[in-house]
């Protein structure tokens, strides 16, 4: 009776998953999505606690367990409700980070214990280490770097190093798989530290524009790193939730790629970054560019019948967001309308400008995605571009030679005038040169995009 | 090769097996739907149940031995680092979906 409860309670969970996934990909639905999926999980947890029973023992250490369940709770709540929604991707990171953990310290314990294993068994117990490892100690990386802890660095033979490193942990693991590893611990800790270093070495010379990609992919591998503990336990609501999260995630990861005209194996060998940055930048006649002054612009909108404002990362950065609403706002009330043209990978993750702007209260209908942006942008008078820069590099669709070459852009010079808000005239996260900036129709205006937008509003606001 | 030739005579794990390919299938399936601007909410929820690794740290604290107190640690830690995983992702995804929802209503 028992032991169907418990099967019960890892079906609903299994099929809440599928549920929350799906409602979570509709706007109307998400939130209730994200409920289910929580419900389904606390099910299935307390289920676990209460009814599971390995060789008919049921779980104790119940102290523990609570224990772990509440200093979890409580600490994840605060950091959950704390964060600002600016450190959103990085927050995403470390928590999957800890997940990525979990499936590791499992994978220890589990090692650890005295019983007979089976080679099946103890092939599970290494591949779900070793990806729970590479995904963890990634995690981290990309955590310190997107919160500037960690500066990019390339390491020389890095790609050299990385290759060696896969290269070990394929034969280690198939010293595992061929059964080589009755009673040789080294192997297994041999698989730890190989897949530690390798997670370090490959997120660390990955430059900014590609960590979306990377967490997205270290996400889905967390969630096969989880489903490996599904087969360990033989629990169906562990290898449905990751492989789920795993496919999901490869998905995502893919379609990231595609919007940035990246292949998933640059990113994967860690070619991409900081190394190309130097080489690409500088080599072109420049030429000169203009700058506009706060009146100008002021003047340039306030009679302007239709502005599209294009946000990225120097939005998030300067946490602008409340203020950029209030330009619009004020825009509105001279009989301006007002637009956001949305990159699908602008700021540090697909759709982090979308999470800014709703933040600040913007309109859902005012957020266009790239092919209405595209379609409205004949129409309309000023384009303002607030600390987004690869996202409406020209190069990507002129310049064969540039590596953002064929990543689909917004293409800002059918409006009017382009006014380009940046703190300098540095390069975007690709690290190459935008040729828009020295453009006829573009004007720079230099600032922090907050203080920008402040001056700008209250320039309105006298007008 | 034995665990490989294992993986199909077996039928629990070949049950296990079938598990694995349909819910590939079901997470292509209904993430390739995904208007962009839900990505970010999506990859924190899609974050949050990957957490589900939760249980498996529950049933290695809950079978350690009261005395192994390297199992006990580790377990712990999992537990924690877990619920860390479930509970921030599952909150965190609330809070972005809250804001989209809010002015929905206006």
């Amino acid at each position: 009776m028992e032991s169907m409860i418990l099967q019960l309670s890892y079906l609903i969970g299994s099929v809440t998953f599928i549920m929350g996934l799906k409602m979570l990909s509709h706007p109307d639905s998400a939130r209730k999505g994200n409920l289910v999926a929580a419900a389904g999980m606390t099910i299935a947890i307390f289920a676990t606690i209460f009814l599971y029973k390995h060789n008919g023992e049921s779980l104790h250490n119940y102290l523990w367990i609570f224990g772990g369940l509440i200093i979890g709770t409580v600490v994840g709540t605060i950091a959950a409700k704390k964060v600002q929604m600016t450190a959103m991707p990085e927050m995403v990171s470390l928590f999957n980070g800890m997940g990525g953990a979990c499936a590791m310290l499992i994978s220890l314990v589990e090692y650890a214990k005295p019983e007979e294993k089976s080679t099946g068994m103890l092939v599970v117990i290494a591949l779900g280490m070793m990806i729970g490892t590479v995904s963890f100690a990634g995690s981290m990386i990309a955590w310190g770097k997107l919160n500037g802890k960690i500066k990019d660095r390339t390491i020389p033979g890095g790609q050299l190093i990385n290759f060696v490193l896969f290269g070990g942990l394929i034969i280690l693991d198939s010293m595992v798989i061929m059964g080589l590893s009755a009673g040789n611990p080294m192997l297994f800790y041999g698989i730890l530290i190989l897949s530690a270093l390798y997670g370090i070495l490959f997120v660390m010379p990955i430059g900014g524009a590609d960590m979306p990609v990377v967490i997205s992919l270290l996400n889905s591998f967390t969630g096969v790193a989880a489903a490996f503990g599904g087969f360990l336990y033989d629990n169906p609501v562990m290898l449905t939730g990751g492989i789920l999260v795993g496919s999901a995630g490869t998905i995502l990861t893919i379609l990231m790629c595609k919007a940035m005209n990246r292949s998933l194996k640059n990113v994967l060998i860690g070619s991409f970054g900081g190394a190309k940055a130097g080489a690409a930048a500088g080599n072109k006649d420049q030429g000169a560019y203009k700058e506009i002054s706060l009146n100008d612009t002021a003047t340039l909108m306030a009679y302007a019948s239709k502005v599209m404002i294009i946000p990225g990362y120097g939005l998030a950065v300067a946490q602008a967001q409340h203020t950029c609403h209030e330009l619009e706002k004020v825009l509105n009330e001279k009989g301006v309308e007002v637009l956001y043209g949305i990159h699908p990978v602008a700021g540090r993750m697909p759709g982090h400008m979308n999470v800014l702007l709703a933040e600040a209260d913007v309109p859902y209908e005012k957020l266009l995605e790239m092919e209405d942006a595209n379609d409205q942008m004949g129409g309309t008078n000023v384009v303002l571009i607030l600390g987004a820069n690869d996202v409406v590099n020209p190069a990507a669709k002129e310049d064969p030679a540039s590596p953002i070459y064929g990543m689909p852009i917004l293409e800002v010079e059918k409006a009017d005038h382009v006014i380009v808000n940046k703190r300098s005239m540095k390069p975007g996260y690709a690290g190459i040169e935008n040729e828009l900036f020295f453009r006829p129709k573009s004007s720079m205006l230099f600032g922090d995009a907050k203080k920008v937008l402040q001056s700008l509003v209250t320039e309105l606001k006298q007008m | 090769m034995e665990a490989i030739i294992n993986l199909f005579t077996d039928a629990a794990t070949y049950r296990l097996i079938t598990i694995v390919i349909l819910s590939i299938f079901l997470g292509i399936e209904v993430i390739s739907r995904v208007p962009s601007v839900l990505h970010t909410p999506l990859m924190s929820g899609a974050n949050a149940i990957h957490g589900v690794v939760i249980i498996g740290a529950i049933i290695v604290m809950g079978e350690a031995p009261s005395n192994d107190y390297v199992a006990l640690t580790l377990g712990f830690l999992a537990v924690i680092l877990g619920t860390l995983n479930v509970v921030g992702g599952f909150v965190v995804t609330d809070r972005m979906l809250e804001m989209f929802s809010k002015k929905k209503k206006k």
